[in-house]
């Protein structure tokens, strides 16, 4: 099903992005995680264990195929933190995989005291590690690599099952897998446990370190005193021959792979869950393992013969190269990655919300305020998506107004035209009222505008409920768009049916003749419908809050008009502004000028009853009242005006 | 006061379900079933006259059984399961023409019960919000149903005048939606790949089948209504209702919809004749006020709890789309978390 892995997703993200996230919760579960890690085994056993069982019959092919590719194992051990292992193999296993290693390490100026620094360090964790490696030989690059695989493995778990691990000392752990084991080299568990736990620690800080660049100065200082700080470089190294890994244990795979690339993807796959089943759940394969990696072990060799021919070759290419090659590593590591973790969805999350934080940090914005926008956007699609969402009898959907139409025209409302709102007291609180304004502008931008204004500087927040033009519903997209957010038909019906519901209803009843007329005679009022707007308000007994909008005029400036044109298309007039024909689709956009909406004080309408709407002369009276009032307003407010743009 | 009922249309899934529900009314003493082909469903304790109501005969089986009480349901909105538009119509219109001359001659019918529809308000960019009982359509609809359904109701309005004695109840259901139903707009939710006009997103009513049926037993036992809408509390869009059936959409320009309607009716996929485009565009309300306070009529679904019990019984679009899900979301998990990690290199 579709849904499904979304659904897992969504599970697995309160859990594990929540400390993603949430920078302090991260650095402070940091330390605790770390010295979790290679105690973590138990834990991680338990909660993988199900997971485990479930990919038990694949878990076996991954555990013969990684001994096989024991040389490329090792080499990734060997370049983790158990770097003291890496002489060692050299010296017993192969010689060829430490010569292919060099010359690609040997490029990254980093890896060569990496390595070294490994060394040491390897050396000082363990001390009883060179008397047991005469012991083991090819037994033990491939124990390593177990290890190894399965600490990244584990670290992979760790971070994604987001549960703060109860940091236990590093020796229980190493009892309790010597007695899963069942074999008492004490000094080799230990050098095991180094190999857990090195890689795991340094992939969840490197995963997190590029997220914020203030949060990578912290990983340092947050980890174990008794750790040297170098662990990142070596982690670089880590990711090169991790790399090369897919490549070289393709061949060992035993289905003859069709296209390469999704055989690499499937090895590494089946490699990656198998380990920690191996590792973890099931310890009696563990005992056996051995032999099957020793008789398997050779086979390994023989690829890393050829892979050391290549190996050879690459020391001799240039630096650009490598970088070159450093990429492609990352990429195939990305790969490997990748196939590790099937819920693929949560490490969308997880990149989505890093590369956010990243660019809000950046960009000067708190990451909080970026990560919770995104979080409602994504709320909102989801909403849209699955259509959970009302849309009332007029087609109003205030999902859509309060989340896409209103953010679109705040740029305009406050940046471009500068609205300056007066007198907003003016409209109710609650109840029904009906705002009527001055229409102008040659597109009905004013009220838009007025219902930005309406929504924002309203205390309340009311939804400004607009009567359009039949024109508005028969065009495609923008009949949508009126519809959805609170336009309806200017229709006695309808207006009657929004007054009686309680809602603010605007009207702009000059209409085409408003928005139309020619810029000589801006701010001059057009005749007022036929005065249903106060007949509506009668019947419905609400106030009417006459409006007077400064500003709109000056936004396209109607020099002329062409009749045919306007003829051809259906509409009652084609502009020609300063700007429009001429420049083409820039000349839409509208000049910005300074607007001011003044809502003035509301004529009430109750005293005359609802009857008074059958009375012309009433009506009349009334809508001239209302249009006298606009008109002395806009003078007003043009006279405050210092400036059209200003 | 209803004693025998005889009710039009038996065979139509509609028709059935009502003659079942009426069944079970124990103040019913007859129920006459009418259609022209026997039923394959259940009809309860009605009984089956085979009758073609464009012919006379059926005037005679009303006076035989000294019917009282005429329900008709046989105004067809799905020309495809009659055998084509020209027989749609002849049953619709002559169809109902002979039913009401029937009626008119007949000395026991004290009451007729029209199932109309609310395609008689046809839907322009021009209709008000909701449509009231009284209000007359913006735009008349010239085709198929909408044409039909105006014309019957003109010539129930006409039999009214004549016979004023005759309690009339004419219902104008919205869109009837459920679990078995079968409709123009349920074969078009249906659709693999839903064409929505471009640019438009219509506000739809739905009734659930069982309360349209609902309603309908409620014109014929209880208080004489008049003309009533009948809809589910809400409105939904056409893309939240192929949201809810977890359809894919196709944008398809008005203008060339009635093209791809032809093709798609021609496929057979869809009974959907050109007149509905227009209902697609810009979908239609009806006000319900009348049916609370006349017809008393509470309804059980809301538009939306309709529509989700119909998709709910809604196959897969695809066959088979949860494993291509489960592989596309692998998929992009995997490129993710590649990305994710060649992000974490690069970046120094």
């Amino acid at each position: 099903m579709t849904a499904d892995p979304s659904k897992a997703a969504a599970q697995q993200t309160p859990a594990d992005g929540t400390p993603e996230t949430g920078t302090t919760a991260a650095a402070a579960q940091k330390p605790a995680a770390r010295e979790a890690a290679t105690s973590k085994k138990s834990t991680a056993k338990k909660s993988t264990a199900k997971k485990s069982t479930a990919k038990k019959s694949t878990a076996k092919k991954p555990t013969a195929k990684k001994a096989t590719a024991t040389k490329a194992a090792a080499k990734k051990a060997t370049a983790t933190k158990a770097a003291a292992k890496t002489p060692k193999k050299q010296a017993t296993t192969k010689p060829s995989s430490a010569r292919k290693k060099k010359p690609r390490t040997g490029t990254s100026a980093t890896t060569k005291p990496a390595a070294q620094e490994a060394a040491t360090a390897a050396t000082s964790a363990t001390p009883a590690t060179p008397a047991n490696s005469a012991t083991t030989t090819a037994v033990r690059p491939a124990r390593g690599a177990f290890a190894a695989g399965a600490a990244r493995a584990s670290g992979e778990r760790r971070r994604r099952s987001g549960t703060p691990l109860i940091p236990t000392a590093p020796v229980e752990l190493s009892a309790a897998r010597r007695t899963a084991v069942g074999a008492p080299p004490s000094a080799d568990e230990v050098v095991v446990a180094a190999v857990t736990e090195g890689p795991t620690e340094p992939e969840t800080a490197e995963r997190r370190a590029p997220a914020t660049p203030g949060r990578e100065s912290a990983g340092p200082e947050s980890r174990e005193p008794g750790k040297p700080v170098e662990t990142l470089e070596t982690v670089e190294t880590v990711g090169l021959t991790d790399s090369d890994e897919p490549s070289d244990a393709l061949p060992a795979e035993p289905t003859p792979p069709r296209r390469p690339s999704r055989a690499s993807m499937r090895s590494t796959r089946r490699t990656a869950n198998g380990e920690p089943t191996r590792l973890r759940a099931v310890p009696t394969v563990e005992t056996s393992a051995p032999a099957d990696d020793s008789h398997v072990a050779d086979v390994g060799t023989r690829h890393t013969q050829a892979s050391e021919a290549r190996g050879r070759e690459h020391a001799l290419t240039s630096g650009l190269q490598s970088r070159a090659e450093k990429l492609v590593g990352a990429v195939l590591e990305g790969a490997e990655f990748s196939s590790e973790s099937r819920p693929g969805p949560t490490e969308l999350v997880e990149l989505a919300v890093n590369v956010l934080r990243a660019a809000a940090t950046s960009a000067g914005v708190p990451a909080e305020e970026a990560e919770r926008q995104v979080a409602e956007t994504l709320a909102y699609l989801r909403r849209r998506l699955t259509g959970d969402y009302v849309v009332d009898e007029f087609g109003f959907d205030e999902d859509y107004t309060v989340n896409v139409h209103l953010p679109l025209l705040r740029p305009f409302y406050k940046k471009w035209f500068r609205v300056e709102v007066r007198g907003i007291e003016n409209i109710p609180d609650e109840g029904g009222a009906l705002v009527v304004g001055n229409h102008s502008g040659t597109i009905a931008m004013d009220s838009l505008m007025t219902q930005v204004a309406v929504y924002d500087e309203h205390p309340r927040h009311r939804h400004l409920r607009m009567l359009g033009a039949d024109l508005v519903f028969q065009m495609p997209f923008v009949g949508t768009m009126a519809r959805r957010s609170g336009t309806t038909l200017a229709a006695n019906s309808d207006a009657e049916r929004l007054l009686g519901s309680g809602a603010l209803v605007g009207v702009w009843p000059e209409g085409f003749k408003g928005v139309g007329k020619p810029f000589s005679e801006r701010y001059k009022l057009q005749r007022f419908g036929r005065g249903g707007f106060v007949s509506a308000a009668l019947r419905a007994g609400v106030p009417i809050v006459p409006v007077s909008i400064v500003g709109a005029e000056e936004i396209y400036p109607i020099l002329g008009n062409m009749p045919a044109v306007a003829r051809l298309l259906g509409l009652p007039y084609a502009p020609i502004t300063p700007t429009f024909p001429l420049l083409g689709p820039l000349g839409m956009v509208p000049l910005p000028s300074k607007w001011l909406i003044e809502f003035g004080p509301p004529i009430e309408t109750t005293s005359f009853g609802p009857d008074a709407a059958d009375d012309p002369m009433l009506v009349f009276d009334l809508t001239d009242q209302v249009r006298e009032t606009i008109q002395q307003t806009l003078y007003s407010l043009l006279m405050q005006r210092k400036s059209v743009f200003l | 006061m209803a004693k025998v009922v005889l009710v039009t249309g038996v065979s139509r899934y509609l028709g059935g379900l009502y003659a079942r529900r009426l069944s079970t009314d124990p103040s019913i003493e007859r129920i006459l079933g009418v259609d022209v082909v026997p039923p394959k469903h259940s009809i309860g304790r009605a009984e089956f006259v085979r009758a073609d109501i464009r012919n006379p005969m059926i005037g005679r089986i009303m006076a035989q059984a000294e019917v009282d009480t005429v329900v008709h349901m046989n105004v067809i909105a799905t020309p495809k399961d009659t055998g084509g538009r020209v027989t749609q119509k002849e049953i619709n219109v002559i169809g109902t023409m002979q039913l009401l001359a029937a009626c008119q001659k007949s000395e026991s019918v004290r009451r007729l019960v029209v199932k109309s529809s609310a395609a008689v308000y046809g839907s322009s960019p021009r209709d008000p919000a909701m449509f009231t009982e009284d209000m007359n359509p913006k735009t008349l609809p010239r085709t198929g149903f909408g044409k039909d359904s105006v014309e019957v109701e003109g010539y129930v309005r006409g039999f009214s005048r004549r016979r004023p004695d005759v309690e009339i109840t004419m219902l104008r259901l919205a869109n009837v939606v459920g679990p078995s139903i079968h409709t123009a707009i349920t074969d078009y939710f249906a659709l693999p790949l839903v064409p929505i006009p471009l640019g438009y997103d219509a506000r739809f009513q739905f009734v659930h089948e069982d309360d349209a049926t609902a309603a309908m037993i409620l014109a014929t036992t209880g208080p004489p209504a008049g003309i009533v809408n009948v809809a589910g509390d809400g409105f939904l869009t056409v893309t939240q209702c192929t949201a809810i059936a977890r359809r894919p959409v196709v944008p398809v320009p008005l203008q060339a919809a009635g093209v791809i309607g032809n093709i798609v009716r021609r496929s057979g996929f869809a009974d959907f004749s050109s007149d509905q485009l227009t209902f697609l565009a810009f979908g239609r309300g009806l006000d319900t006020a009348r049916m609370r306070s006349v017809l008393e009529f509470e309804p059980h679904f809301t538009t939306r709890e309709a529509f989700e019990d119909y998709a709910r019984h809604l196959r897969p679009a695809v066959p088979g789309v949860e494993g291509v899900g489960e592989v596309v979301s692998d998929a992009a998990g995997g490129t993710a978390a590649a990305l994710s990690r060649v992000f974490d290199r690069i970046q120094p």
